[in-house]
C-alpha cells in the first residue's frame, strides 16, 4: 500500500510540475463557463444576423433561452474538453517506457500492478475532477440566469456522460499496456469508440453500446427516459472493468 | 557462497542469437568484472538477470532464489544502475530518493537516514536543483545512490563508467570500490584498467558464453605474456635490432619489441652495448588483462 501512495505520489506531482493540471484546470473551467455564456449570447447573435438572414427569407422572431440552451451546449463541448484530456493524457505510460524511468522502479521491487492502479487512478481523478468541475461552473451560472428544474433527467445524463468518459480511460489504459507508442494509445482509444458508435448504428445493438451514452442530451427534453441508457450503463461499467483487470497481466508480461 | 548464479543461459532476438548457453557464478562479497566486447551480451545478461528479459534457455538464480520474467521476488535482493539511468525530470534528487525507498517499503526514517548518506557518500547531497539539470556523470552517481538505497546483496552496474570523462570515472571507481563490504558488486565494462583497478573476479564474454572466468590474479597470470620492448632514439637503430634478432618486430618507428625470455634480454643488452646503441628505455611486458582480452576476442 505504501508504494502504491508513492507512486501515485510521483504521478500527482509530474502532473502538477509538468503543469498538466493547471492547463486542464483552465480547460475545463473555460468549458464551464462557455456553455451558459454561449447561450446568453444567442439572442444576441441571432438579431445580429436577422437582417441578413431576412433576406433569405427566414424571419427572426423572439428567441427564448433558458437553462436547456445551456445545458445543450454543455452536451455539444464536453467532447471537445475530453479529446483535450485523451491528447494529454495519452502518454502517461508510454513516456515512460520510451524514457526507461519505469526500469528503475521495478527493478526496485516496485509491483507492477501498482504502476497500473496509479497511473489509471490518476487519470479517473483528473477526468471525474476535470468533468465535474465543468458540471458545477456551468450549474452556477445557469441557476443564476435561469432555472435549473427545466433540464429533465439533469442527472442521469451528467452521469452518462461521466460514466462514458470512465470507459474511456479505462481503454486508454488497456491500450497503454497493449501498445508501446503514444500514438498506438491514441489509434487504439480512438478506434475502439468509433468502432462502438459504428457498431451503435444497428438500432437492435444500439441500446448496449457504451458510445450511445455520448446522445444523453436527449434526457434534457424528456425525449428518452433514463432507463433506456441503463445497458449501455452496465455495458461501459463492465468493459472499464474487465480493461482495468486486463492490464495487470499485460503489463506483468510486458517487455520493459 | 553464491550470490549469483547463471546456468546454461539462451537469448535470441529474432534470428540473431546473442547467448548462447551462458554459465557464470558470482561469489559473494566480490567485485565482478564482466567482460566483453560491444554487442557481445552484457546488457542482456544483466537484463535477463533483472527479470526485464525473458531468457530463451537457462536457469538464473539470485540468491538462492530463482529468477521469472516479469514480476520478479529476486529484485529485492538486487541494486540496479542501467548504462544510461533515466530518472524523473521533475523531481530533486532527495524527492527521487524518497520515491525509491517507498517503492522499496523502506522506514521513513531509515529512508532519510540512508538516502542522506548515499547521497553524501556520491557527493549530490547538497544537490537543490530538480534531475533535469543534471550532467550525466551526476546522473550516474545519483544512479549508484539510488541502486544502494535498499542494501542491497548484490549491485549490477552496466557500464557504469564507459559515457564518463577520467575525473568522472575515477569517482564512480572509488565509490565502487567503498561499497564491497557490504554488497556484491558486479558490473560490465570493457575498459579493462578498470577491472584491474577494482575488481576481485572477472569474466570474459565473447561469443554468447564465458570463455574464461576466475579471479583477477589468475586471469593476469594467463596473460602474463614473456618478452620485452626497447625503445630508441634514433630510428634507425630500430631497424638494426629487427635484422639482427628473428624474434624482434616493430611496434613503432623507434621501438621494437622482443619475444623471449631473460637470455633472449642479455643477448639483445650485449647487442646493444657491442653495436653503442642509444636507447631511451627497456622494458619488461606487464602481465595484462588487455592481452588476455585481445587473444580471447580475436578467437
Amino acid at each position: 500500500m505504501k508504494s502504491f501512495i508513492a507512486f501515485f505520489k510521483k504521478e500527482v506531482m509530474e502532473s502538477a510540475r509538468s503543469g498538466k493540471l493547471i492547463l486542464l484546470g483552465i480547460l475545463f473551467f473555460l468549458f464551464g463557463v462557455m456553455n451558459p455564456a454561449i447561450a446568453k449570447l444567442t439572442p444576441w447573435m441571432l438579431e445580429m444576423l436577422s437582417e441578413s438572414m431576412a433576406e433569405t427569407g427566414m424571419v427572426v422572431t423572439g428567441v427564448t433561452v433558458d437553462a436547456n440552451t445551456s445545458w445543450t451546449q454543455f452536451f455539444k463541448n464536453i467532447p471537445m474538453a475530453l479529446i483535450a484530456f485523451v491528447l494529454i493524457y495519452g502518454g502517461i505510460f508510454t513516456r515512460e517506457y520510451e524514457k526507461g524511468t519505469l526500469v528503475l522502479m521495478l527493478t526496485k521491487g516496485l509491483a507492477r500492478y501498482k504502476v497500473v492502479l496509479s497511473k489509471a487512478a490518476l487519470i479517473l481523478g483528473v477526468w471525474s475532477a476535470g468533468y465535474w468541475m465543468c458540471f458545477a461552473v456551468t450549474y452556477a451560472y445557469n441557476s443564476y440566469f435561469w432555472d435549473n428544474s427545466v433540464a429533465k433527467a439533469l442527472m442521469p445524463a451528467v452521469l452518462n456522460w461521466w460514466i462514458f468518459g470512465i470507459w474511456v480511460c479505462s481503454l486508454m489504459t488497456l491500450f497503454s499496456v497493449l501498445t508501446s507508442s503514444y500514438s498506438g494509445v491514441l489509434l487504439g482509444t480512438g478506434a475502439t469508440v468509433l468502432a462502438s458508435y459504428l457498431v451503435g448504428l444497428l438500432p437492435k445493438v444500439k441500446p448496449f453500446t457504451p458510445a450511445s451514452l455520448m446522445n444523453s442530451g436527449g434526457l434534457l427534453v424528456g425525449a428518452e427516459s433514463a432507463e433506456d441508457y441503463i445497458k449501455a450503463v452496465a455495458v461501459a461499467c463492465a468493459v472499464s472493468i474487465i480493461c482495468l483487470a486486463l492490464s495487470v497481466p499485460i503489463l506483468n508480461k510486458k517487455h520493459i | 557462497m553464491e550470490i549469483l548464479k547463471i546456468q546454461g543461459l539462451s537469448k535470441a532476438f529474432g534470428d540473431k542469437k546473442v547467448l548462447r548457453g551462458l554459465d557464470l557464478s558470482v561469489p559473494e562479497n566480490s567485485v565482478f568484472g564482466f567482460i566483453g566486447r560491444n554487442g557481445a551480451g552484457k546488457t542482456t545478461t544483466m537484463k535477463t538477470v533483472l527479470g526485464l528479459l525473458s531468457a530463451d534457455e537457462g536457469e538464473i538464480y539470485v540468491a538462492g532464489k530463482k529468477v521469472c520474467y516479469g514480476q520478479t521476488e529476486t529484485n529485492k535482493y538486487i541494486g540496479y544502475l542501467p548504462d544510461v539511468p533515466e530518472f524523473y525530470p521533475f523531481m530533486t534528487a532527495k524527492e527521487y530518493m524518497k520515491l525509491c525507498g517507498e517503492s522499496l517499503g523502506m522506514k521513513g526514517s531509515d529512508i532519510t537516514q540512508r538516502s542522506g548518506e548515499l547521497l553524501r557518500l556520491v557527493g549530490l547531497e547538497g544537490e537543490k536543483h530538480r534531475i533535469k539539470g543534471y550532467s550525466r556523470g551526476m546522473k550516474q552517481r545519483l544512479g549508484i545512490a539510488q541502486a544502494l538505497l535498499g542494501r542491497p546483496k548484490l549491485l549490477i552496474c552496466d557500464e557504469p563508467t564507459s559515457a564518463l570523462d577520467p575525473v568522472g570515472r575515477k569517482e564512480i571507481l572509488d565509490i565502487l570500490l567503498s561499497v564491497k563490504e557490504h554488497t556484491t558488486v558486479l558490473f560490465s565494462t570493457h575498459i579493462l584498467s578498470d577491472v584491474e583497478r577494482i575488481c576481485t573476479d572477472a569474466a570474459f564474454l565473447s561469443g554468447g558464453k564465458i570463455v574464461m572466468q576466475g579471479s583477477v590474479e589468475q586471469l593476469k597470470d594467463m596473460g602474463r605474456a614473456e618478452g620485452f620492448a626497447v625503445e630508441t632514439i634514433a630510428p634507425a637503430n630500430a631497424d638494426m635490432l629487427v635484422s639482427a634478432f628473428e624474434n624482434a618486430r616493430k611496434s613503432a618507428k623507434d621501438t621494437v619489441v622482443f619475444s623471449g625470455g631473460d637470455a633472449e634480454m642479455f643477448a639483445v643488452m650485449n647487442y646493444i652495448t657491442e653495436n653503442k646503441i642509444q636507447i631511451a628505455r627497456i622494458e619488461r611486458a606487464e602481465p595484462s588483462i588487455e592481452s588476455l582480452f585481445l587473444e580471447v576476442a580475436a578467437k
